[in-house]
């Protein structure tokens, strides 16, 4: 097996196949960063995941997850101000957690240097929107570069460390989901350790470190200043690259995604337009653009979400009376969604159809493929607390769902979680939903990271200002939608053990007076306190506790205990009451086409949790067995 | 340019499967460029890796109905690949797992049925190949044996099954590999 810990600490330079995300890791190494940061989100935390494949003793650098992106970006930052080359990174969204703090980033001295790394999410793959973070760049004077391949990634991350130092500002490396997960052979370099290098240079000679009054117009002229030299740096940077097919008529601006999309819809085109593709998006090289702008009659802007280039380039054009026509987004369906090449073939085709070759493919009778919504998984604590939930709920009672796997349970057959804002979002939005509201009870849903990582300001402001609902806790030990990052509740951090922050004594200390921990398999009991809590005035918390059963069970195999157990259906007592299936919905539970109902054998962990649903008590346990046994 | 489509269902190893594969190609020669979709997909939702190899790739995602060769873990997402991704000629290979989607469970959609998809095949001129092994035990090596299969009818041109167990050994240790190893030969006989 390639131990990629030791690949990625390979003095000399080499080549390997990897992703975006593990690509960086390397980058991280050779420029000798030195204190990295995130909270998990989705496209990024794969970049933890290289990390963790370095032993902690090995490690250059210290990593940490912080509770949240904010707090990740201020230990950046500390660590930055300090004299030490430092990183943070997390997905889109992300960046509002840290906006409070990261706005002020450019306005001051980071002698070390600091890279943002931003997985953005076009096509809303596995986020809340698609938010084009482009935007904070302007909002905060702070350059973005943006990589289209795994190769760029590595590349654009050390430069971006270089300018960052040299300027010292913050600098973001925007990367996209599908930048951050494609996967290529990458060419790296050489890396040379240096012993002892974490700094302690802070010193307010080095600032003004305080932005306040009359103290922030230096601060922020000095901040227009770098981004004007960083505008001056971009015309010479061979990051921006044009690439001339000699077309004086139609040329096309472009960057990252897109850029690779575009070549490859216009591969087998005999005619190609000229391209000008930007490595820095902002700010933008403002001379290579007017001269581009100048050889072309026709200059088509093609961009992903929104229309933030297309702007700029259409200003930079009016101010310099060019004569050219820029063809920006043409209908709101060019705002929507990633552009893959199919997206960008349609795109070009609308408007310079001689470029792409007709290649029609039959056309067949529509086949209707059954969807498949993603779902929680076999033996998920969440389903069980859903389902009981659910039973103790009236019709017209109002659930509101919150950000983790538990987001989920607002489909069928659940149902559970009727709107949604953000991560943390649940207290508060159920805070106004109950102001005088006596006829509809208010539940709301957090997880245990989400609790931690933007739940507690709800909770504080529900207990100060009285408000009136019931809050359920699914506490499932882990961050388990990123992939099982531990969090203050679970008794270890990335590095080592720590002492587990209880759920429960924060929220006695905060002195709520109703707390329930119960076991979210526990059904009847779940039911019975919700039915209980609901009728109570005030603010209630009911924690429903269970480890999450993909994290469990991939424990077990890994330490070779894995025992197989599995339930199953005694077609002599069914009654084919479908309980199973269409409420307590397990995926494991299969129908046939008579309507009988069987275990999926793939599926099945034998948890049990479905047997108390079973209103003829047919589903039973199966005799257990080791892993790779028959179990028949 | 040779395209191919993986999808299966969250949980099954499309991840270790698009792995081999791309390192199997380039054990081959290839130069090869791949990405995988995550997100929610570990959660029962659908899982797709996309992989293109030749010397005049950039994108890493495949056009719609441009594949070549389309790999499923599973029976439903065999025939949306199918129908998103098959052009004329291409081959189909797919692990007969059955995993009903929810609404299929709930009895307001159909399942998909093995006529079905051979006849859409057909339609299409897509060869069609059912892997299916009855004396498997653990459902997490089923990807396993369709790379024994892709390799065995030589699916992609010029990988060889050296390649792919050379794949295999750089991804997997201990028991785990010999496990896998093991399985993957004995396809052979």
């Amino acid at each position: 097996m390639k131990l990629l810990g030791e690949m990625l600490l390979k003095k000399e330079s080499f080549s390997e196949i990897v992703m975006g995300n593990t690509a960086i890791v390397r980058a991280m190494i050779e420029s000798n960063t030195k204190v990295i940061t995130s909270y998990p989100g989705s496209p990024t935390p794969e970049i933890a995941g290289a990390i963790s494949s370095i032993p902690l003793e090995k490690r250059p650098f210290y990593f940490e997850f912080s509770t949240n992106e904010k707090v990740a970006t201020e230990v950046a930052f500390g660590s930055s101000v300090n004299g030490n080359l430092s990183a943070v990174f997390f997905k889109s969204v992300g960046l509002n957690v840290a906006a409070d703090s990261f706005v002020q980033l450019s306005l001051l001295e980071l002698i070390g240097g600091m890279v943002i790394i931003l997985g953005d999410d076009p096509g809303a793959n596995s986020s809340q929107n698609e938010q084009d973070n482009r935007h904070y760049a302007k909002l905060s004077y702070t350059p973005i570069f943006e990589p289209s391949t795994p190769q760029e990634v590595y590349e654009m991350y050390l430069e971006a460390t270089e300018l960052s130092k040299k300027l010292k500002m913050p600098v973001i490396l925007r990367l996209t989901t599908h930048v951050c997960h494609a996967k290529q052979k990458v060419d790296f370099g050489n890396y040379t350790p240096i012993e002892n290098s974490f700094k302690s240079d802070f010193d307010v000679s080095n600032g003004p470190y305080i932005p306040i009054t009359s103290e922030v117009f230096p601060m922020k002229e000095k901040a227009l200043k770098k981004l004007n030299s960083v505008s001056e740096y971009s015309q010479k940077t061979k990051i921006n690259k044009v690439f001339i097919n000699e077309d004086n008529k139609r040329g096309i601006i472009t960057y990252g995604g897109p850029y690779l999309s575009l070549i490859d819809v216009l591969k087998n085109s005999n005619k190609k337009p000229d391209i000008l593709k930007l490595g820095i998006v902002y700010p933008l090289p403002e001379k290579i653009i007017i001269d581009f702008l100048k050889k072309h009659e026709e200059i088509k802007i093609l961009e992903e979400l929104d229309d933030i280039l297309e702007k700029e380039i259409v200003y930079i054009a009016y101010k310099n009376n060019l004569n050219v026509k820029i063809i920006g987004k043409s209908s709101l369906e060019d705002w929507l969604g990633e552009y893959t090449p199919d997206k960008v073939e349609k795109v070009i085709k609308n408007l310079w159809p001689d470029l792409i070759s007709n290649t029609d493919s039959e056309k067949f009778e529509e086949i209707y493929v059954p969807k498949r919504p993603a779902q929680m998984c076999p033996g998920c604590g969440h389903r069980s607390a859903f389902y009981a939930v659910k039973k103790a709920l009236k019709e017209k009672d109002i659930t509101v769902a919150d950000i983790g796997c538990h987001t989920l349970g607002f489909l069928p057959p659940y149902n559970m979680g009727q709107v949604l804002l953000s991560m943390g979002h649940g207290n508060s939005t159920a805070s106004g939903l109950s102001i005088n509201n006596k006829e509809r009870k208010v539940v709301t849903f957090i997880g245990d990271s989400t609790f931690f990582h933007a739940g507690l300001p709800g909770i504080i402001n529900a207990i100060f200002n009285k408000h009136n609902f019931t809050l359920i806790v699914m506490e499932n030990g882990t961050t388990a939608m990123t992939g099982h990052q531990d969090h203050p509740a679970v008794g270890k951090n990335f590095n080592s053990d720590t002492s587990s922050i209880s759920i429960k004594k924060v929220l006695e200390s905060f002195g709520v007076k109703y707390i329930a921990e119960i076991d979210a398999y526990s059904q009847k009991k779940l039911i019975d306190t919700v039915r209980e809590f609901v009728e109570i005035e005030g603010f209630k918390v009911i924690i429903a506790k269970h480890p999450c059963m993909l994290k469990f069970t991939r424990e077990q195999r890994k330490k070779g205990v894995f025992i197989t157990r599995k339930v199953k259906v005694d077609k002599d007592v069914c009654t084919l009451f479908y309980e199973c299936i269409e409420r307590f919905a397990c995926p494991t539970f299969q129908k046939d086409s008579k309507g009988k109902i069987s275990v999926h054998e793939d599926l099945c962990i034998g948890d049990g949790s479905c047997m108390q649903t079973c209103p003829s008590t047919a589903i039973k346990p199966k005799k257990e067995s080791k892993e790779g046994e028959n179990n028949v | 340019m040779f395209n191919i489509y993986l999808s299966g269902v969250g949980g099954q190893g499309i991840g270790l499967l698009s792995e081999i594969l791309i390192r199997a190609c380039d054990y081959a020669g290839y130069k090869v460029y791949g990405v995988d979709t995550h997100g929610l997909a570990q959660r029962g939702g659908v899982v797709e890796s996309h992989l293109k190899i030749g010397e005049d790739i950039y994108s890493p995602l495949i056009k719609k109905n441009d594949a070549d060769l389309i790999i499923s873990l599973e029976r439903t997402e065999a025939l949306r690949g199918l129908i998103n991704y098959s052009k004329k000629d291409s081959n189909l290979i797919f692990y007969d797992a059955n995993w009903q989607p929810l609404f299929v469970r709930m009895g307001k959609d159909t399942e998909v049925s093995l006529d079905l998809l051979s006849n859409e095949c057909k339609k299409r001129n897509v060869s069609y190949y059912r892997i299916f092994l009855d004396t498997l035990n653990d459902p997490k090596m089923q990807n396993i044996v369709v790379v024994a299969n892709i390799a065995k009818k030589s699916l992609i041109p010029k990988v060889e099954i050296d390649h792919y167990e050379n794949a295999i050994k750089d991804l997997l240790s201990g028991v785990n590999l010999e496990r896998n190893l093991k399985l993957f030969s004995e396809m052979f006989i």
